[in-house]
């Protein structure tokens, strides 16, 4: 309960209240994207602090990355960043989306999404569970008014 | 006092519309068993959104650039224009039922035409798909709106708000063509069975799919148009169907009632809206034509039996 | 002033303009630019006269009927009359024919040193001299000499290009269909003569009370077939998307926007003017033929991808919104109503004016983009709004305007016709009340259909990205083209605004009919605002939502730009593509855009889909080379309707041919037989 009445506030001051998260599947494993579905049902309900997931990067603030970056979806997760409006924020969730994770050092991925965009913040965790997210989440807007740090 | 009243009949729709879409979300999650977020939620997107900067394809032409500006323009012009709170704006000039049903195509048709011009796949097709449901959605809007006209003798809507409770008689027409209405309305405000509008799968969007290339402003302004609809339908339904306790004259105390019960009116639709999108699925694609066949046939029964 | 305008005289010199423009362009064949230009300025010039003529006509309320004497035949008398009908249908023609004749000067250009360029401008005068004597002649054999010579002109402006052998079997086909129509309309006036004596319409009409009722209905199927073919009414219609197409654009546009509409003036003429008083089944029939009409020609228009096809069956689609309200006007009249007899009239005439503007202005856009693209085929445009942005912005409006969007033309004569069956459904009794009520859900379908297939038209010509090479090689049209685009369109706008003052000069046209003659109350407020319809039922104001709409889209944009959003930049991208290339391939194309509304209305139009597969290896079926997937639509009408009767025909010929058994002796038997019948018939 404590947990959610902070990013609340957070979300009001901050970013203004709403903020709309378009999630890219740069060849995960799936697992971070069963957490972050996870975070849309009635427990965990992240749509109460005014955070949705939209389906265009058009619409979108903050890009969430999953996956060691695959060489194929390097170009398309190039892309999707560009087609996102400023001002944005791009979070890399999960082991595999920091450095390559369990794939690290294969010849099939790029290692980690910082080798094609320029990560705000990460979030380890392989995959983290929905709560660690909420609170990386957490600190993220709490931080958001300060200048970007890489969360090693 | 008239500038102040005329402002307010101006405003309104544009004002109360995010309040509405808000109040749908909160009744649908709490259907859900979840909290669901605030009702004011939608003001919040909105003016994030006027506040982001944008990026337009290179492909877009100017019917994309000034598409949303225009259609928002209709939805505040056809959202003047009808009985909101009041009867007494004696608007003779556009108030006329044919006129606000060809203004709103002009929104649709702007709407798919900017779904097509940044070429695409998925702007295109949901362009198809809404010329093809507009297309049929028509035929049920004017025929439900000739039944009430021709119960209250006159096409113009501020007079069929006025009149049609002292016809009685003509009761159960009213009930099927308000019937045959609210089928459409679903159709045209993009709501549940015809489109849903929390999906994130482009194949089963039809209104979404138009907008996906918008961002910033003008994606602030799509959106909003969207909720204007929605909040102008719920008020041609309730005030021409149902018209109690609309102000007759322009004194405050009738005034304040009227936006009052207007807005209890209001609360009851999305109250009904909300209840339909958690209790049943979007329908198949081509199923849709027969429930706006369906609602054709209640309009024509509905005027048939009124003599 | 006026009365000099509008004398006979007046009317002569204008014929000889054009009569002037025929021949001089004929003369002046060997040199292409001088030929177009002769024929241009003699067309333009008498079209101003024209205007001027008919309006002062209007104004004056100043008919003119008088007699050419030195007709060398006894049946055939010389004899005009220019009532008001006739003068609002020689606005018509002068308007259409002006920014057509503006318009070729650009546009003949694409055909110097391939045909005939004096050939064009001969042709061109005559079509629109046939015209005009078709709406002014009072006589019946008068009248169909000038038919003639608007059909046969007009048959040598549609395989002017033939070079491609598809317009020469279009032309074929017009002329096939236009003769049949001929010969209905020969039997209606050849059955008008017998009973009342005379071919001239004057002595008919006070004769009218002379034909039996039998005959009356003979005539009057006879009339709406013969002339029926010509306005493109279904089924009569298949040599509409034929010949349309293949006609150069300028003349496509005086056919579709003009020509089509003498049928219909002529239905008017003689069913409101000449045979009245009329059974009520005549307005029923007529009725139905325009709800089926409209309904079909704008379901067959969304199945097809080439951009002429398209406009010809909007063409047919408004014939068919015109037939409503004449239809209505018929109903009405043959039960004493005139108040709403002259209503639906109006808005007849209306929707004929409004037609004619926003359809040649299509058909002049279509012809100026086609003049780029080399091809009529839809599926390989595209982008064009970037290459050639006015004639895209005047395609536009034409496309508001025919889809009746306010405050263009188009809505104010759907909506007149529309409170014309409005009054219906609440005056008449049951039975008739039901077939009104249909039809307003016909128009209103109508209304929706059409505005999704000019979405379709729109989107694939001139939106999105090149489908081809050429699309990106196009440049923008010559300015005589444009301007002749530009001032319809304006004139499109300026209708729709000003909707009130053309319907009182209307009302004035149609009070002009007899049955209209003594009627007290009118239908029209004396406010210039708005169209108001009889105490108070309905009234809208064009200027009025004018105003209103670009008061707050300024207020808008204002806001938005100004208040708001100051600070935020505009960043120009790519495409979202979700991270594949895009190429033009993955744009929707017309074929795709309606093909949901063409499988919702397969019980009518009847898809069809055939695929094919070339395989790369004979013997493996799991590599295809390529794949070819052909979507169609199955020509009913040939099938079921000309296809029987063609082969009746044809079975009675052969049947009758056994008679001539190429045998003389035969033959003199024949002739034995048949003096002995004669003879004792005789006794």
């Amino acid at each position: 309960m404590a947990v959610g009445k902070k990013i609340e506030n957070k979300v009001k001051k901050l970013f203004r209240g709403s903020l709309a998260i378009r999630q890219i599947d740069a060849g995960s494993d799936n697992a971070c994207e069963q957490e972050l579905v996870a975070l849309s049902n009635s427990f965990y309900d992240i749509e109460r602090f005014g955070i949705h997931f939209v389906a265009s990067p058009r619409h979108a603030d903050m890009l969430l990355v999953t996956g060691p970056v695959t060489r194929n979806m390097a170009e398309a997760v190039k892309r999707a960043y560009e087609a996102t409006p400023e001002p944005k924020i791009v979070v890399a969730v999960g082991d595999d989306a920091i450095d390559g994770g369990i794939f690290k050092d294969s010849y099939t991925v790029l290692g980690g999404v910082d080798s094609v965009l320029p990560v705000n913040y990460q979030i380890p965790g392989n995959p983290p569970t929905p709560k660690k997210i909420l609170f990386s989440l957490l600190n993220i807007l709490e931080n958001l008014d300060k200048k970007p740090v890489i969360l090693k | 006092m008239t500038i102040f009243i005329w402002t307010i009949q101006f405003i309104f729709i544009p004002v109360v519309s995010p309040l509405c879409a808000g109040i749908i979300k909160k009744i649908k999650a709490r259907f859900q068993n979840r909290e669901g977020a605030s009702i004011f939620q939608p003001y919040k997107d909105l003016w994030k959104l006027l506040h982001k900067d944008e990026v337009i394809s290179r492909d877009a032409s100017w019917i994309f650039h000034s598409a949303p500006f225009i259609i928002f323009a209709v939805t505040i012009v056809v959202g003047a224009n009808i009985p909101l709170f009041g009867l007494f704006f004696n608007n003779t000039l556009t108030g006329d039922m044919l006129i606000i049903v060809y203004a709103l195509s002009i929104g649709t048709f702007f709407l798919a035409l900017a779904g097509m011009d940044t070429g695409s796949a998925f702007g295109g097709f949901g362009s198809s798909r809404e010329m093809t449901l507009s297309a049929l959605a028509e035929g049920g809007l004017i025929f439900s709106l000739l039944t009430v006209a021709l119960i209250s003798d006159t096409t113009n809507l501020f007079a069929i708000s006025s009149s049609i409770f002292g016809q009685g008689q003509h009761f159960f027409s009213a009930l099927l063509a308000f019937s045959g209405f609210f089928i459409v309305l679903l159709a045209e405000t993009a709501r549940f069975p015809y489109d849903n509008p929390d999906t994130h799968l482009e194949l089963t969007m039809i209104h979404e799919a138009m907008i996906l290339e918008y961002s910033g402003k003008r994606l602030a302004l799509m959106e909003w148009a969207s909720a204007n609809k929605l909040l102008i339908f719920f008020a041609l339904g309730t005030n021409l169907f149902f018209p109690l306790g609309l102000a007759q004259n322009a004194y405050t105390g009738a005034i304040v009632a009227g936006i009052a019960i207007f807005m209890v009116k209001i609360l009851i639709f999305c109250l009904v809206i909300a209840l339909i999108e958690s209790s049943m699925a979007k329908f198949r694609f081509f199923r849709l034509p027969d429930l706006l066949l369906i609602s054709f046939i209640l309009n024509v029964i509905a005027l048939g039996i009124i003599h | 002033m006026l009365e000099i305008i509008t004398a006979p005289i007046s009317f002569f010199i204008l014929l000889s303009l054009f009569f002037f423009g025929a021949v001089g362009s004929l003369l002046l064949r060997k040199d292409d630019d001088s030929a177009n230009i002769w024929g241009s300025f003699f067309a333009i010039t008498g079209s101003l006269w024209g205007l001027l003529f008919s309006v002062a006509t209007i104004i004056s309320e100043h008919i003119a009927a008088f007699v050419v004497k030195g007709s060398p035949f006894p049946l055939l008398s010389l004899s005009f009359n220019i009532d008001l009908l006739s003068a609002f249908f020689i606005f018509i023609i002068s308007l259409i024919a002006l920014f057509c004749s503006l318009y070729a000067i650009g546009y003949v250009r694409h055909y110097y040193q391939k045909y005939n360029i004096g050939a064009l401008g001969f042709f061109y005068n005559f079509f629109i001299l046939g015209m005009l004597l078709v709406v002014t002649a009072s006589n019946g054999i008068f009248f169909l000499i000038g038919w003639e010579i608007m059909s046969v002109a007009s048959f040598f402006a549609v395989i002017y290009d033939r070079d491609d052998q598809e317009n020469v079997k279009a032309g074929f086909l017009y002329l096939v269909m236009t003769y049949i129509g001929t010969a209905f309309i020969v039997a209606a006036f050849l059955l008008l003569y017998k009973f009342t004596g005379s071919f001239d319409f004057a002595i008919i009409k006070s004769g009218v009370g002379l034909l039996p009722v039998g005959v009356k209905n003979i005539i009057f199927l006879a009339a709406l077939i013969g002339f029926g073919v010509k306005a493109g009414i279904i089924p009569l219609h298949i040599w509409l998307p034929a010949a349309h197409p293949a006609a150069p654009s300028h003349i496509s546009a005086l056919m579709s926007g003009v020509m089509i509409k003498t049928g219909i003036f002529m239905m008017i003429r003689l069913f409101l003017d000449i045979l009245q008083p009329i059974p009520i089944w005549w307005g029923i029939v007529v009725l139905t033929i325009g709800m089926i009409s409209s309904l079909l020609g704008v379901l067959y228009a969304l199945t097809e991808h080439d951009i002429k096809r398209l406009l010809a069956y909007h063409s047919i689609e408004n014939i068919g919104i015109i037939l409503l309200g004449l239809g209505s006007a018929l109903i009405f009249s043959s039960l004493s109503m005139p108040v709403l007899a002259l209503l639906s009239l109006v808005a007849a005439l209306f929707h004929t004016l409004n037609h004619a503007i926003f359809k040649s202005l299509l058909f002049l856009g279509a012809g100026s983009v086609i003049n780029q693209m080399h091809t009529r085929n839809m599926e390989e445009y595209g982008g064009l709004i970037k290459y050639m942005p006015q004639t895209a912005f005047f395609f536009l409006i034409g496309s508001m305007a025919i889809s009746a969007l306010p405050p263009f033309n188009g809505f104010f004569s759907e909506w007149l016709t529309f409170q014309s069956l409005f009054q219906g459904i609440a005056i008449l009794d049951s039975s008739m009340r039901w077939l009104f009520i249909l039809t307003v859900g016909a128009l209103a379908f109508t209304g929706g259909l059409a505005l999704a297939c000019f979405v379709k038209a729109f989107g694939s010509i001139f939106l999105a990205r090149p489908r081809s090479v050429e699309a990106a090689h196009a440049k923008e049209s010559p300015s005589s083209m444009l301007f002749g685009m530009g001032a319809l369109a304006t004139l499109s706008f300026l209708f729709g605004i000003f909707s009130s003052q053309v319907t009182f000069l209307l009302e004035k046209v149609g009070r002009s009919f007899t049955i209209f003659q003594n009627m007290p109350v009118t239908f029209l407020a004396e406010n210039n605002q708005g169209l108001m319809v009889k105490n108070g039922f309905a009234s809208v104001s064009g200027l009025a939502f004018l105003v209103f709409f670009a008061g707050v889209i300024m207020v808008v944009i204002f806001i938005i730009r100004r208040v708001v959003n100051r600070r935020q930049k505009t960043k120009i991208g790519a495409t979202w593509d979700c991270g594949t290339d895009l190429t033009s391939r993955m744009e929707i194309t017309s074929t795709g855009f309606a093909r949901s509304i063409v499988l919702i209305f397969k019980g009518i139009l009847k898809p069809s889909i055939q695929h094919e597969i070339e395989y790369h290896d004979s013997e493996s079926r799991y590599l295809p080379k390529q794949r070819t997937v052909i979507l169609g639509v199955s020509d009913v009408y040939k099938t079921y309707f000309y296809q029987p009767l063609h082969t009746l025909v044809h079975i009675l010929s052969l049947r009758t041919k056994k008679i001539q058994s190429g045998n003389i002796n035969t033959y003199i038997f024949y002739i034995f037989i048949t003096l002995l019948v004669v003879l004792f018939a005789t006794l």
